[in-house]
């Protein structure tokens, strides 16, 4: 098949897709059918390749800082902007940046893909770089166990060419990749001894009932681990200071949540092991302005009050998410929806705990309102109301608490869902 | 109720390696429960080469993954008989997953290789490539309708010398041929419903509870909660997709 003819075909199913509203993934797929090797030749043309990012939480905050940072340095940045992140999501975010001739103007791609399809698309095109941020108990009904994410990882290790950057902390990543069999560089990111306590890993979730324990063979592991090229050395609700190779620096950030300022010291090592020459400062300058992703503690207007999205998907991240964010002045709201892409199965609301909004009585909706309520009800949280019905639940929520600051958990649909309500009332930043 | 405290001991085993899909949510849902009837509860966790404690008023395990079986197996093996005597004696015991298939005599991979059970459950498993998972409905004499969710590659057939704990409404359960789902010898009971099985099933964690309570005391509390949100979970975990 020629190359323009799948290119101007792809784009015209792009267009399409677009006035039907939605579908982002399709006009990759139909590409995808007609000509397999287009996403491998688009990208084999960037002088500076491939990146791929990958791990259970934090990879669109993270790619959303990457890209920024290699953009301050004068980069032309290609990246799956959508959050679609499969193979099929990457050629149809594609088809929007090439030219009618199949040319892409861009130095390097960025791409955050989740474990399994980056396993997948790592066999296609293999990164000269990647990031591999953690691993967690996310929807493994989808995926069987941990310990197959963790070799998903090991694999993306193996397929990387230049240097792959991983996070220290993760005992799984670092076994990974501490034996890896590849000419490729392994660089680290990393916690002060300080901080680690901060940054519960899957194993110290899981030592449920021991979790000093925990702490103590952690720490002990720490002392033999290797050196980090940025560690995260602390941070407050201002900024963080980084010891980057071995010097120490201070940053102010807009980011928020204490997990996206771990993954900024991930950012930061792997723009470093990217751009070689690049100056500290001028990455902490730029990482200085960037923002939280959408629905990553993402704070709108409404009746003059801030109200701040939190997306939740796995028990680590809600567990984080409740221990980044102060539940004092604000009014919470929980919203739980079981679809496919939110994961079906409900035992994850058992691995987090609760008890930090005891006294904060929360709202609850989604279509598992009342499963979300049963588990408030064991963490002895006062309910406030059950409402299962989004709309309705988010409307009666603003009503209630207009005079303060307002809270939502919610996990992936049903943030979709209260996105869309709330642009009807408010600016919500438009994803392309 | 008295003021008397009147502990009752849970030994939750292996939470280290065995706990995955919130079985955590099961020994929660004890803890709480036991404090609402006005019992004391006192959990202890044992972990591989940790002494077991005398007496124990229930026991319960989770599931895990191949690793976790690996690192608990010897240390199964070495206190099986004392587990065994306690089966025997009446003691309550929850097995999810990982456990129940140790809890049988053997569990069979897939390239053949046997890791031993301690044999308190008549059960066998083998490893499959085929995986049981998504929402399942059973219907059980004793406990009426229980409702979870199932995720596992084993699949277990039961032998002579155990119930099995429900029939299968929806989903799969045991194996992919049967209809049953669970095992049943005097008070333990082994399953593959995580999920957690205990807080969507309040008469499943009042067997529990009750069992242990008339074991130690004589009596049970005749105190009343409240499980209004179970129920309506559970009407709407009836209705959702596998």
């Amino acid at each position: 098949m020629p190359k323009s003819f799948t290119v101007l075909a792809g784009k015209a199913v792009r267009y399409v897709a677009r006035l039907r509203g939605g579908g982002s993934a399709l006009p990759g797929l139909f590409v995808e059918r007609i000509s397999p090797r287009f996403v491998p030749d688009t990208l084999a043309q960037l002088p500076h390749g491939v990146v791929v990012i990958s791990g259970t939480n934090g990879k669109t905050t993270t790619t959303k800082m990457v890209v920024a940072l290699l953009e301050s340095q004068g980069l032309n940045v290609f990246t799956n902007r959508t959050g679609s992140n499969f193979v099929r999501g990457v050629a149809a975010a594609l088809l929007g940046e090439i030219d009618v001739k199949g040319r892409l103007q861009a130095d390097i791609a960025v791409l955050e893909l989740d474990e399994a399809h980056a396993v997948k698309f790592v066999e296609i095109v293999p990164p000269r770089h990647s990031l591999l941020l953690n691993v967690m108990r996310d929807q493994l009904d989808r995926f069987g166990e941990i310990d197959t994410t963790a070799k998903m990882l090991e694999r993306i290790a193996l397929a990387t060419t230049d240097t792959v950057v991983a996070n220290r902390e993760d005992n799984r990543i670092l076994k990974a990749t501490s034996t890896l069999d590849t000419s490729a560089t392994v660089r680290y990111f990393g916690l002060s001894s300080k901080l680690r306590p901060q940054f519960p890993n899957d194993d110290d979730l899981h030592e449920a009932g021991a979790r000093k324990a925990s702490r103590k063979v952690a720490s002990s592991e720490a002392n033999k681990s290797p050196v980090a090229d940025v560690t995260l050395k602390d941070f407050n609700e201002k900024g963080a200071a980084f010891t980057i190779a071995k010097k120490d620096f201070v940053t102010p950030l807009k980011l928020k949540g204490v997990y996206n300022i771990y993954n900024s010291a991930a950012a930061l090592a792997l723009v470093r092991a990217i751009t070689l020459d690049a100056s500290v400062h001028s990455l902490l300058g730029a990482l200085s302005t960037v923002t939280p992703a959408f629905g990553r503690g993402e704070t709108l207007t409404v009746g003059g009050q801030p109200l701040e999205l939190v997306l939740v998907k796995n028990p680590s991240g809600f567990r984080l998410g409740l221990e980044s964010y102060d539940p004092d002045g604000y009014a919470t709201m929980i919203a739980v929806n079981d679809n496919y892409a939110d994961g079906r199965d409900m035992s994850w609301l058992w691995d987090v705990d609760f008890t930090k909004l005891t006294d904060h009585p929360v709202r609850v909706s989604g279509v598992r309102a009342y499963d979300m309520a049963l588990r408030l009800q064991y963490d002895e949280v006062a309910i406030e109301k059950v409402e299962p019905e989004l709309q309705k639940a988010l409307s009666g929520f603003i009503e209630a608490h207009a005079e303060m600051p307002k809270r939502i958990y919610c996990t992936y649909t049903a943030m979709l869902a209260l996105r869309k309500e709330l642009s009807k009332i408010t600016h919500v930043e438009v994803i392309s | 109720m008295s003021n008397t405290p009147k502990p009752i001991t849970i030994l939750q085993l292996y939470p280290r390696d065995m706990n995955i899909y919130g079985d955590q949510g099961n020994v929660q849902v004890l803890t709480r429960r036991l404090e609402w009837y006005g019992y004391t509860p006192n959990v202890i966790t044992y972990n591989p080469g940790d002494t077991l404690p005398k007496n124990v008023d229930i026991v319960i395990g989770g599931g895990g993954q191949d690793s976790g079986q690996e690192r608990i197996h010897a240390d199964l093996l070495k206190i099986g008989p004392i587990l065994k005597k306690w089966a025997d004696g009446g003691v309550p015991m929850l097995m999810v997953c990982g456990l129940y298939q140790l809890f049988g005599h053997f569990f069979q991979t897939l390239n053949n290789t046997r890791l031993d059970g301690i044999g308190i459950l008549d059960v066998t498993t083998y490893g499959t490539t085929e995986r049981l998972i998504g929402n399942i409905v059973l219907e059980s004499a004793t406990f009426g309708e229980i409702i979870g969710y199932e995720n596992h590659s084993g699949q277990t057939f039961l032998g002579e010398n155990v119930q099995p704990l429900a029939n299968v409404i929806k989903g799969a359960g045991n194996n992919a041929k049967d209809g049953n789902e669970g095992a049943v010898y005097k008070n333990v009971i082994g399953t593959y419903l995580h999920g957690s099985l205990l807080p969507k099933n309040p008469k499943l964690a009042d067997f529990f509870i009750k069992t242990a309570a008339m074991r130690r005391y004589g009596s049970f509390s005749n105190d009343l909660i409240d499980d209004m949100f179970a129920d309506l979970a559970r009407e709407i975990a009836r209705e959702r997709p596998r």
